[in-house]
């Protein structure tokens, strides 16, 4: 039934020429996606992408929609050629799949590898009953690494493609939907809420669904929120773009550093035994640090890209 | 989700993915181009998270009496995937942005043209298209 409904989504997508429907349409389909993630027994999954699809690309794009125009035109060539690669591509994978494992199949080869043990070993040797958790920041500390510098990257990307700009619209008390009462009432209880319960994710993610990626991008919707409302200038005021380049760095050189360490200590880099005498308190207190310093790249860079993105100057 | 579909997921996987595709090549707008994209990362995101399904599991948090967990390994995957996949489409929207500031259009057409005309005329539109350094 989601999956129908996902379908359909996709279908208007491509059938709608107005952007901003496009973008919205784009929005409840994440969120569609972050229901079925549930369904699925991906919880953190579904976390991120109801945060991150449903909440930040949405408003990442508008922000884009505003600079550059609402309306698509109508192509120019006919949609058959398209069409015919896409039902091609789409019957060779779709003849590929007859021979995958039926959904769910406890002896499907992707459940035999390396599974059994992270499920069985992980909550004994990392010591955190979330073994998502445990996956990400222990045992594939190395790729998680390497994400958040992706993440750390892309954001150095656009502050270089774009920077952040001083403007008409970024002085403080210019709001772009005037003054709203009701939303500013309702804006500054929740922002409080919206914080705690970021903190919350950061540092309960051991033992509930949660961690690092999650908390830093609800952390930056709050701020994201509190700017729409009352202003970019305002927002800039509370959260200052230039800090936001150093938190950026200063969360990777955090998670760098957890590997240093245990390196200067003569272990594996990033073996969190060596932060503490007991091997299962040292995993916590590493997975600590580190989802702490993912947290703080994902939100320095994920507000300083909405900060490139809406305040920059419209060309004219 | 008690009765499992078979391959329906990987089917409509297909389909999503397909659609996303459809959306990249057939359409001119930049923006909607980014859109598909999106569209069709969701669709991988979708497939991984059922590849770990496991019928009767639970969610991958230890809990008192439950024996069987879906696998957590491809739920790791997609979650950092997810956050890496907003940075990247914000990375692509910067450069549709600078696009829009240098050539006026985001039309995959109207670029096109564009560059044609500045190739065959070397000091021709290109120049006036240019933008101000921010």
């Amino acid at each position: 039934m989601l999956l129908a409904f996902l379908m359909s989504i996709a279908l208007a997508v491509i059938r709608v020429r107005d952007l901003f429907v496009v973008v919205m349409l784009s929005s409840v389909y994440s969120f569609m996606t972050a229901t079925l993630f549930m369904d699925l027994d991906a919880v953190d999954v579904a976390f991120t992408e109801a945060a991150v699809g449903a909440g930040v690309t949405g408003v990442l794009m508008l922000s884009t929609l505003r600079l550059t125009g609402r309306w698509e035109r109508r192509p120019s060539h006919g949609p058959l050629l398209p069409l015919i690669v896409v039902s091609i591509t789409g019957a060779a994978l779709i003849y590929g799949t007859l021979d995958a494992p039926l959904l769910g199949d406890p002896m499907a080869p992707v459940q035999q590898h390396v599974a059994p043990r992270y499920i069985e070993q992980g909550p004994v040797e990392v010591g955190m009953p979330n073994m998502v958790t445990a996956v990400l920041a222990s045992y594939r500390g190395f790729d998680t690494f390497g994400e958040t510098f992706v993440i750390f990257t892309a954001g150095i990307a656009v502050l270089l493609l774009l920077g952040i700009q001083e403007g008409p619209q970024t002085k403080p008390g210019r709001t772009a939907i005037g003054d709203q009462l009701v939303l500013r009432v309702v804006v500054k209880m929740v922002i409080p809420l919206i914080l705690l319960y970021g903190l919350y994710v950061q540092f309960h993610g051991d033992f509930g669904a949660g961690g690092g990626f999650q908390a830093g991008v609800i952390f930056a919707t709050a701020f994201v929120l509190y700017d729409l409302v009352f202003g970019e200038g305002d927002a800039r005021l509370v959260a200052p773009p230039s800090w936001l380049h150093r938190l950026g760095a200063l969360g990777v050189l955090i998670y760098g550093g957890v590997g240093l360490y245990s390196l200067f200590v003569g272990k594996p880099f990033l073996d969190y035994s060596a932060l503490s005498h007991d091997p299962v308190h040292g995993q916590h207190f590493g997975v600590l640090l580190v989802e702490l310093g993912v947290g703080i790249t994902v939100f320095s860079i994920v507000l300083a890209i909405f900060y490139a993105l809406s305040g920059r100057n419209k060309a004219t | 989700m008690s009765d499992l579909p078979g391959l329906y997921n990987y089917w409509v996987t297909v389909f999503l993915m397909m659609a996303g595709f459809y959306v990249v090549i057939s359409q001119g707008n930049l923006v909607k181009k980014l859109v598909g994209l999106s569209v069709f990362q969701t669709s991988v995101f979708i497939f991984y998270i059922s590849m770990g399904k496991v019928a009767g599991g639970h969610a991958p948090i230890l809990t008192e009496g439950v024996t069987v967990y879906s696998n957590p390994l491809p739920h790791v995957l997609i979650l950092t995937a997810i956050v890496v996949g907003v940075a990247t489409t914000a990375v692509g929207l910067a450069l549709v942005v600078r696009i829009r500031e240098a050539y006026g259009s985001v039309e995959e057409d109207d670029i096109q043209a564009l560059d044609n005309a500045a190739d065959t005329e070397p000091d021709g539109p290109a120049d006036s298209a240019e933008s101000p350094r921010p």
